[in-house]
């Protein structure tokens, strides 16, 4: 099979921030705050990592920042647009695949093409400047079944799938849309300690070859290490002043087991062991 | 995943049931009991003739409850599985009049609907509905919201979302409901048919043949009848292959 060259996609850089928090504050009902006053800029192309113990907020956080969550105060802009819904072209991967138990991996893959094409250019469920071309969609959706190495499953059922396999297909459902920003929610948590190095090398390689803007949820401290340039780290408390760690170790899935990629792992785990401490009074998170 | 039934494992039972039914002639050896040699070149004598007739009335009359309890339970149990808050109200209720019979509701609906065939035909739309509503609402209510936040994350809104994972999610539950109450629909269409109406295979079974002692004209209406019943519940069973095929993969 001939597989067409790799989608130029991303648009024109406008701005060179892709998403600003500014002064965000959240809780869910009357619970207790998870944001307040928080406020940091993510930069077009940089993959960011986002850390921190459960309840925390950080699933939240990717989730205002989808635009599925609405803040309790100030906004999230992206390209510098406040988020009000989800946004078109916003992709999100979540930690179960989400995908249609009843259609093919081919469909699946497809569903996004199709749920464009069903509303139309109309800006709000689909970009304003969509343009609906069957030819170039179907080699898009090969591209990236090819890319995700799963092209021979088009034909299965995501039951008929591992979990890798199944996960694959998610990201290839999200990519086939052209997203300008990567959101995911602790993608390869459920997978198995092979598969799950395996996926985040495939991200390393995506982010290398597409430059796209990313952020990564997740509860796992080499995984933020692997794939986030910068890392924020979130607290059980409510969280007012982001902690960054800036990462150049990101990218290198092979060198897990240098000594330069332990200590950040280490510093990470005490960095969350300090702010768990100080919540918990003493009780030890897990990794 | 479930077991297929293949046409063998069909066949196989056909010629299973056939001589069974020969066996216990021979054993029983009585009028009531006439053997399948006597009966089903009978079955096929008067299948185009009046019998024929007997069993398109029953058809006509099953397939109209199908389509009427389906219409009316399939968007009910997609917006009570939508809705939680709704549901929680009403599901005590749904839940007291599920396993109710209502099949004694039978002299209520005639009294207020007249022996017509609209109130027997009611009166098996409401057995189907409650089926239908109790499968469609949980198979829309048992939808992972990982699954429906991933699909609004590729854009859709409600109506995509009805039409592209509602809609088909609750598609094989509406035929599963079909399929296995189907029997039950037949079981009160037989009832039903035994009072004031001229065309019907449970007329044709108790007031033409029964009650005149026609024994092996009765059991041609009791096969229709039974036929009814398989051809409905395979009917089903094949669409549901086709649409639901994910349910069905090795």
């Amino acid at each position: 099979m001939k597989i067409p060259s790799p989608p130029s996609f991303w648009p024109i850089e406008r701005f060179s921030e892709m998403i600003e928090v500014d002064a965000l504050g959240f809780r869910y009902g009357d619970g207790p705050a998870l944001f307040a006053d928080f406020t940091f800029t993510i930069g077009r192309g940089e993959a960011w990592t986002v850390i921190g113990p459960s309840g925390c907020g950080k699933t939240t956080l990717l989730y205002l920042i989808a635009g599925l969550q609405t803040p309790g105060g100030g906004e999230i802009r992206i390209g510098g647009e406040k988020i009000t819904r989800a946004r078109p072209s916003t992709g999100l991967v979540l930690q179960d695949h989400g995908l249609l138990p009843w259609a093919t991996i081919l469909e699946n893959t497809r569903l996004g093409l199709r749920i464009r094409k069903f509303y139309g250019p109309d800006g709000k469920h689909s970009p304003p400047d969509l343009q609906i071309d069957a030819e170039k969609d179907g080699q898009r959706v090969d591209y990236w079944l090819h890319w995700l190495g799963i092209e021979h499953l088009k034909e299965k059922y995501p039951v008929q799938l591992s979990r890798g396999q199944r996960q694959r297909a998610a990201i290839a459902r999200t990519l086939v849309l052209e997203p300008d920003l990567l959101l995911m929610d602790e993608p390869f948590s459920a997978l198995d300690a092979p598969i799950r190095e395996e996926l985040q090398g495939v991200m390393n390689t995506f982010h290398k070859e597409s430059g796209l803007t990313s952020l990564t949820v997740t509860h796992d401290i080499e995984e933020a290490v692997v794939l986030g340039e910068k890392i924020l780290v979130l607290d059980n408390r409510c969280n007012l002043v982001p902690q960054i760690i800036d990462n150049h170790l990101s990218g290198e899935i092979d060198s897990r087991a240098a000594p330069e990629f332990r200590r950040r792992c280490l510093e990470l785990r005490e960095l969350l062991a300090d702010g768990g401490n100080r919540q918990n009074g003493g009780s030890r998170l897990r990794e | 995943m479930k077991k297929k039934t293949t046409l063998f494992s069909t066949l196989i039972g056909v010629m299973m049931f056939f001589g069974l039914w020969q066996l216990l002639a021979l054993l029983i050896d009585r009028p009531i009991l006439p053997a399948p040699t006597v009966v089903v070149p009978l079955f096929f004598a008067h299948f185009f003739g009046e019998l024929g007739l007997h069993f398109l009335a029953s058809a006509a009359r099953v397939l109209a409850a199908i389509t009427l309890a389906t219409l009316f339970a399939a968007p009910l149990g997609l917006l009570l599985g939508q809705m939680p808050r709704v549901d929680r109200v009403l599901s005590p209720l749904i839940a007291i009049i599920y396993p109710i019979p209502k099949i004694i509701f039978l002299p209520v609906i005639y009294v207020l609907m007249g022996i017509s065939d609209f109130s027997k035909i009611t009166l098996i739309a409401i057995i189907i509905f409650f089926q239908i509503l109790v499968v469609v609402r949980d198979e829309a209510s048992g939808l992972k919201r990982e699954l429906i936040l991933s699909v609004k994350s590729l854009g859709a809104g409600r109506r995509a979302l009805f039409r592209y994972v509602y809609l088909p999610a609750s598609l094989p539950a509406v035929l599963t409901a079909l399929r296995v109450s189907v029997g039950t629909a037949v079981a009160v269409l037989f009832i039903a048919e035994q009072s004031l109406t001229s065309y019907g295979l449970g007329y044709y079974i108790v007031i033409e043949t029964y009650q005149v002692l026609l024994y092996p004209e009765m059991y041609t209406g009791i096969m229709g009848m039974g036929l009814l019943g398989v051809l409905l519940y395979f009917a089903l069973y094949t669409i549901e292959l086709k649409v639901s095929r994910h349910r069905f993969v090795e």
